[in-house]
């Protein structure tokens, strides 16, 4: 029994973390607000030299041959930062199943109704019954729907015209996947709540009134403490999910839909948390909290929202007989 | 990162479940917090003791098997799963035990561990006074000292101790230093109940058993020897204690997935009928609390194990455990409907003293305090 990532795992996560403070600092995310691909200019590149984006791919097949174990840090620390970017579909979803070498990959799997990213993608792995289709991008009928995060640019989805969709996985291949991108959004969540939990601590201590620092009013206080014991009971629900998918737990579904209830419960709390406390400011346009927490609101539902997986949870748990 | 168990925690594992499954009583004891039922909950501790169950995580010389973090959080995952009865010792074993080991001279040790761990000398734990709560260094019972009969005459009034009536010892702490302030100037001593000037006062708790008690004392002496740590450095010591209350060893996940899995069993039973359907998924996240406060343990004896040390970590834990133990029993009692009126409908006791978890070892409050300031760092008032 050990329950802790190795340091290799913790040095992966420290080198992505140093890269996306350069590439992906709080600029870049509004700028992808705005621009015309709703990514930024050069994080993509950069997590690519890395071998981020291949790291599933086995090592013979051009990839690092990691795992989601490996992974699942990383997605954390892209949610720190709101990377405006398909790092979930592309290098936790698509390319284990699609293989290296691939510009932009997204994914429509599992209960999305909508695929992200997907004007920028070469092709998109998408989910038909119990099969895995990838569609290259000229073969897509893209119908962008107006997100309310602006930095996670959204399109449904028709292919079923096109005969240039091939198989690339059957029903194994494609439960795996929708519970890869279930983790992937899960951790991602972890670390938007990490950063809104940072920024507040970081506001209220800086932030006076009547006198005082407003972090030293209990009313704050413990709204960000219940925002901590929320992480702290979440996070190792997301690390177990990952541990089950690779030893081939047969529970793994099960227990990636229990972390994903609770990370997106705890990222829904720091972000009704962060608001309140910051006040108005907060509830600003022009203050980048909002960039976070529109991605908590939007990763919250994609893919099922708690309730659903708690429905999942409970006919594994509950209906037994 | 593996979490599954080896072999000998297997091992360890099967013997445990052996021998709770040809040992725990049949029919449940009366309440441990009546004169009765501690009677017999103590020879409960007896077997425990005899079969060296009691104290697992001790050396062997004190009556333990030496057994790791790991393993205690196996026995403990089996005990709250065989249904055994509740540990009337704990106050002993769980709180003083590990302050013994990390304060006490070797001789306090072989005087007091053998027989906490036997069940023959019970403990009870004198923090709280009238007018010292949340707000503990407020403590005002006093201990002067007797230079002519080398020891302290301690006199004052402790109160809501937890099964003070039956036990045969009190740890406590007293102000030593009457000059000094707050958390200074504070002594950990040990305490027979038999000492003369001792008065207790057995009293009721919520559920009716006389669980409560007030100690009175008036100069009741207590030799050198019955110090524990340095003079007047009893506060340091206590915190070292309270740690153990709010973090791993008072309330292990065990005991809560052992109540979710009756309550799932619950659900089986009576869920078709249950008013709310939204009740469903309130079981569900009940059982997923369970299990993240399961898992979290298991990440926290990872890091004990490679030598880490407990900090204000526990006072996330503490606020965790105590609120799913609230809600695990209010689902139980909105899905018995009308049965929940009953009071032996077998949830109701449970649900009452899980309403005391939120006050006891430092309150929720003063928990979430404690998280903001020393785990957030935000600015204290
Ligand atoms: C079942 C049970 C068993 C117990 N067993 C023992 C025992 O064996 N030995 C022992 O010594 N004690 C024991 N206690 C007492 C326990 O430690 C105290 O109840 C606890 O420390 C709170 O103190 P209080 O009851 O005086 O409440 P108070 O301190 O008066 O608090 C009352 C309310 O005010 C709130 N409050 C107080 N200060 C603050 C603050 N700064 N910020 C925000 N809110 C605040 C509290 O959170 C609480 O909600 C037991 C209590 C219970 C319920």
């Amino acid at each position: 029994m050990r329950f802790a990532f190795t340091d290799d795992q913790l040095a992966l996560r420290d080198a992505v973390r140093d890269l996306l403070a350069k590439e992906c600092p709080p600029s870049e995310v509004a700028e992808a607000w705005t621009n015309a691909t709703g990514r930024t200019t050069r994080a993509w590149e950069a997590l690519r030299a890395m071998g981020v984006l291949d790291a599933l791919v086995p090592e013979a097949d051009g990839g690092l041959g990691l795992t989601v174990l490996d992974l699942v840090l990383v997605c954390e620390e892209a949610g720190r930062v709101a990377l405006p970017e398909p790092l979930v579909e592309h290098a936790v979803v698509a390319a284990p199943v699609v293989g290296a070498g691939r510009e932009s990959l997204t994914a429509l799997v599992g209960a999305m109704s909508f695929v992200a990213y997907a004007d920028t993608a070469d092709a998109v792995l998408v989910q038909d019954d119990d099969r895995l289709l990838l569609v290259p991008a000229p073969a897509l009928v893209l119908e962008p729907e107006p997100s309310v995060d602006h930095a996670r640019r959204v399109f449904t989805l028709d292919w079923s015209a096109s005969d240039a969709a091939v198989e690339v996985g059957a029903s194994v291949a494609c439960a795996e996947a929708i519970d890869r991108a279930t983790l992937g959004r899960a951790a991602y969540l972890l670390g938007l709540a990490q950063h809104l939990l940072d920024a507040t601590v970081e506001y209220a201590s800086t932030r006076h009134q009547f006198g005082a620092p407003i972090g030293s009013f209990q009313a704050i206080k413990h709204k960000l403490a219940d925002v901590r014991i929320a992480l702290e009971f979440a996070r190792p629900l997301v690390y177990r999910a990952a541990s089950s998918i690779v030893v081939g737990d047969p529970a793994a579904s099960v227990h990636v839909s229990m972390g994903a209830a609770q990370s997106i419960d705890a990222a829904l709390c720091a972000a009704r948390h962060a608001l309140q406390c910051h006040g108005a400011i907060g509830y600003s346009y022009e203050h980048d909290l909002h960039h976070w927490m529109k991605r908590v609101w939007t990763l919250a539902r994609a893919g099922g929202d708690a309730s659903w997986h708690r429905e999942r949870v409970a006919r594994a748990i509950l209906d037994r007989t | 990162m593996d979490l599954t168990w080896g072999p000998a925690e297997e091992a360890f594992r099967a013997e445990a479940r052996d021998w709770l499954a040809a040992n725990v009583p049949a029919e449940p004891l009366p309440s441990g917090d009546t004169r009765e039922g501690f009677a017999r909950h103590l020879e409960w501790e007896r077997r425990l003791f005899d079969a060296r169950w009691a104290v697992v995580s001790w050396p062997q010389r004190y009556g333990g098997r030496d057994a790791s973090l790991w393993e205690w959080c196996i026995f403990e995952e089996e005990y709250y799963r065989a249904g055994a009865p509740q540990r009337v010792t704990q106050n002993g074993i769980f709180l003083l035990g590990p302050t013994l080991f990390a304060f006490g001279t070797p001789a306090q040790q072989d005087r007091f561990l053998p027989k906490m761990a036997s069940g023959e000398e019970t403990w009870c734990q004198g923090w709280s006074e009238p007018d010292a709560g949340s707000d503990l260094a407020g403590i005002r019972s006093t201990a002067v000292r007797d230079d002519a009969a080398s020891g302290w005459r301690l006199s004052g009034q402790k109160t809501w101790t937890t099964r003070g009536a039956f036990c045969t010892h009190l740890f406590g702490l007293f102000r030593s230093d009457p000059s000094a302030e707050r958390h200074r100037g504070l002594t950990y001593f040990l305490v027979p109940l038999d000492t003369p000037g001792v008065t207790v006062r057995g009293f009721g708790r919520l559920d009716g058993d006389e669980g409560f008690a007030e100690v009175f004392l008036d100069e009741a002496f207590v030799s050198d020897d019955m110090i524990l740590g340095e003079l007047h450095e009893g506060w340091r010591v206590a915190m070292a204690t309270t740690g153990s209350e709010r973090g791993l060893t008072l309330r292990s996940p065990g005991r809560f997935t052992a109540t979710a899995d009756r309550l799932v069993e619950l659900w089986r039973n009576l869920g078709e009928d249950a008013s709310d359907p939204g009740l469903r998924h309130q079981v569900v996240q009940a059982v997923i609390d369970a299990e993240a406060y399961r898992l979290q343990t298991l990440a926290t004896v990872t890091a004990l194990t490679d030598g880490a040390s407990p900090g204000a970590e526990s006072s996330l834990t503490k606020v965790f455990w105590s609120e799913l133990d609230v809600r695990l029993h209010e689902i139980a009692l909105a899905l018995l409907g009308t049965a929940a009126e009953l009071e032996d409908n077998g949830w109701a006791k449970g649900h009452q003293f899980a309403l005391s978890g939120p006050i006891y070892a430092g309150t929720n409050e003063i928990q979430r305090n404690v998280i903001a300031e020393r785990v957030l760092g935000l600015p204290r008032r």
